[in-house]
């Protein structure tokens, strides 16, 4: 069923992956892009965003997945996020208290710009989800290869 | 009605979860659980919350999948079934007693009392300029509580990646 020279799955799930991982990222950046406007936010597009990446290691192995984002990376964007979300929190302090929407001019209502820093709280909310969740899911992997138990078919 | 069938589907595929001997067969009646209570948010027009269950779902099924599928823990089945039922009936005896206490106290369901809400839903939109209301809430109004439960996760993921880390951990060979 398997074939142990090749990493990954079979090349049917490859092709499917390869076509569709793009839209599948992209439909994650868009949940979180359009948070104050329509159902979603940062939260479910973080974790869209973390499920195209978790898809391409499924189809191709770990190698693949971690080249174009290394456990490392995950981290340092993870930590990027709550430092954002934490900036914007206490910049809400020029207005006087924390999360003051400082944007003062909102915007029109259902325009992607709009709606003050609920936008930005949502970018980064998403990068601190989305980061955090494939660090983890890649710490999973990597460990269960080091301990000894034998790899299956990742 | 749509919500009292998937309330039940979702009982039983608890059941099942708890009951069925295959720990890979466990794990998917999870994800039923899951996929039902996504489909009871829609019901009750929460959409930001069913598109939020259904993608952790997903990933909890993939995690937990990607945990069970070598391992497959054995059941302890002990002799002690008359003690333990007893003892489970008496205590979901004690937990419906003071159920029905507490709940008499609350509102009726579908008609809550709004006194910080109703400002919520009608200046909302004003006030943040957000037309998705659950957003303005979270991020806006109630952020303090959004920067604490991204603590959490961001403390639940360092906890992680510390004890399952590859570099400096003794190989125990």
């Amino acid at each position: 069923m398997r074939n142990n020279k090749e990493v990954g799955m079979t090349l049917i799930v490859k092709t499917v992956t390869r076509l569709s991982v793009g839209l599948v990222l992209l439909y994650g950046i868009y949940i979180v892009l359009h948070g104050h406007i329509s159902p979603g936010g940062g939260f479910a597009g973080g974790v869209i965003i973390a499920l195209s990446f978790i898809h391409l290691m499924l189809a191709f192995g770990r190698e693949t997945a971690l080249k174009k984002l290394s456990q490392t990376a995950a981290s340092v964007l993870e930590s990027l996020g709550a430092l954002m979300f934490l900036a914007i929190a206490l910049l809400g302090f020029l207005g006087g208290y924390l999360f003051f929407n400082f944007f003062l001019h909102k915007g029109k209502p259902f325009d992607l710009f709009s709606a003050g820093i609920i936008p930005l709280c949502n970018i980064a909310i998403s990068l601190e989800v989305g980061a955090g969740l494939f660090a983890i899911f890649a710490a999973v992997v990597l460990f269960s290869r080091d301990s000894g138990i034998p790899p299956d078919d990742k | 009605m749509e919500l009292q069938l998937l309330l039940l589907f979702m009982i039983f595929a608890a059941v099942v979860a708890v009951e069925v001997e295959d720990l890979l067969s466990s794990v998917i009646a999870v994800g039923a659980v899951g996929l039902g209570l996504s489909l009871a948010f829609l019901i009750l027009k929460a959409p930001d919350l069913a598109i939020t269950q259904l993608v952790v779902e997903i990933l909890c099924l993939i995690i937990l999948i990607r945990a069970t599928i070598k391992k497959d823990i054995p059941l302890i089945r002990d002799g002690r079934w008359f003690f333990n039922t007893i003892s489970t009936l008496s205590f979901i005896a004690l937990f419906l007693l003071f159920a029905y206490f507490a709940l008499k106290e609350l509102p009726q369901f579908g008609q809550p009392i709004m006194r910080v809400a109703k400002e919520y839903i009608e200046k909302g939109l004003e006030k943040t300029g957000a037309t998705n209301i659950v957003a303005a809430i979270i991020l806006d109004f109630r952020g303090y509580d959004t920067l604490g439960e991204a603590t959490i996760l961001f403390t639940a993921v360092m906890g992680v990646l510390a004890v399952i880390r590859k570099v400096g951990r003794i190989n125990e060979k």
